[in-house]
């Protein structure tokens, strides 16, 4: 299939990924950003996933609790 | 310092200073290892199944990193090569228990997350707090239940902001299969929370 008679909507989110990712050429950015620019629907979608990916960092951060970090520290082989 | 004169210093044999520069060597190895150890647990927390496996196998990968210190190259990248360790033990442990075949997972698009959280919300489908619908629970264990195999890739790249190519090193496998897991990772975990969601309204 070519890019041509392909749904632009379909293709812009087959860049999605790869375009928050900047992997993009740079023909592929400005032509996903020639979409971006009169698509809102796409705009959204973008911009969802942006969100989604600092939130998702934030949501699974969970901290070491003090005892691990104790035992890690016992781990360390002694001078002798 | 007391005792020894410089004189005694210099006549010190080869032997003992080579035992006393290896032994400053390895307390600087194990203290920037250490300094790390809050890094190497948040990705560890999700390369494992739950906290306590988390827990038990960061413990065994400085116990072995600390054996085997000499194994590394100062200068190149600790975070990384403690996570090639960890995850070796990880796939040596877990894996193992778990043979059953891995049915092929079930990705959904990229716009698929968004279309359900928008639709099943109607009024506001301002991005940001769209997003805001997922709980941190729906998150965690969606992300557990992507297949290991995906959610190594996106742990470590993701989560652990390691290059394609220390995820590539890491866990042993091609730069590409990297970059493909990670694509197909993220839109199972997508169609993984978007089930979650569409659970709870139910």
């Amino acid at each position: 299939m070519t890019q041509a008679n392909q749904d632009p909507c379909a293709h812009c989110e087959e860049m999605m990924q790869p375009y928050l990712d900047h992997i993009l050429t740079e023909a592929e950015r400005v032509e996903a950003e020639y979409h971006l620019d009169e698509c809102d629907w796409c705009r959204r979608r973008y911009r969802f996933e942006e969100s989604l990916r600092v939130y998702v960092r934030q949501a699974v951060n969970e901290p070491m609790s003090a005892s691990l970090k104790q035992k890690l520290a016992a781990l360390r082989i002694p001078l002798n | 310092m007391s005792g020894a004169t410089v004189a005694e210093m210099a006549e010190a044999p080869p032997d003992a200073t080579r035992i006393a520069a290896e032994a400053r060597d390895r307390v600087r190895f194990e203290e920037e290892a250490l300094a790390l150890s809050d890094q190497v647990f948040r990705v560890a927390r999700h390369l494992a199944g739950s906290r306590e496996e988390a827990e038990d196998l960061v413990q065994e990968t400085y116990a072995r990193a600390f054996r085997s210190w000499r194994s590394y190259q100062p200068g190149t990248n600790l975070r990384a090569w403690l996570l090639r360790i960890l995850t070796n033990l990880n796939i040596d442990r877990g894996r193992r228990k778990q043979r059953a075949p891995q049915t092929t997972p079930l990705e959904a698009n990229d716009y698929y997350l968004y279309d359900k959280l928008a639709e099943s919300d109607g009024a506001a489908t301002d991005e940001e707090r769209v997003v805001e619908r997922l709980s941190q629970d729906d998150i965690v264990t969606a992300l557990a239940a992507v297949p290991h195999d995906f959610r190594d890739v996106i742990v470590l790249v993701d989560l652990g902001d390691f290059s394609y190519q220390d995820a590539a090193s890491i866990l042993d496998i091609p730069i590409g299969t990297v970059m493909s897991r990670l694509h197909r990772g993220r839109r199972i975990l997508k169609r993984e929370l978007a089930d979650s969601v569409l659970e709870d309204v139910s």
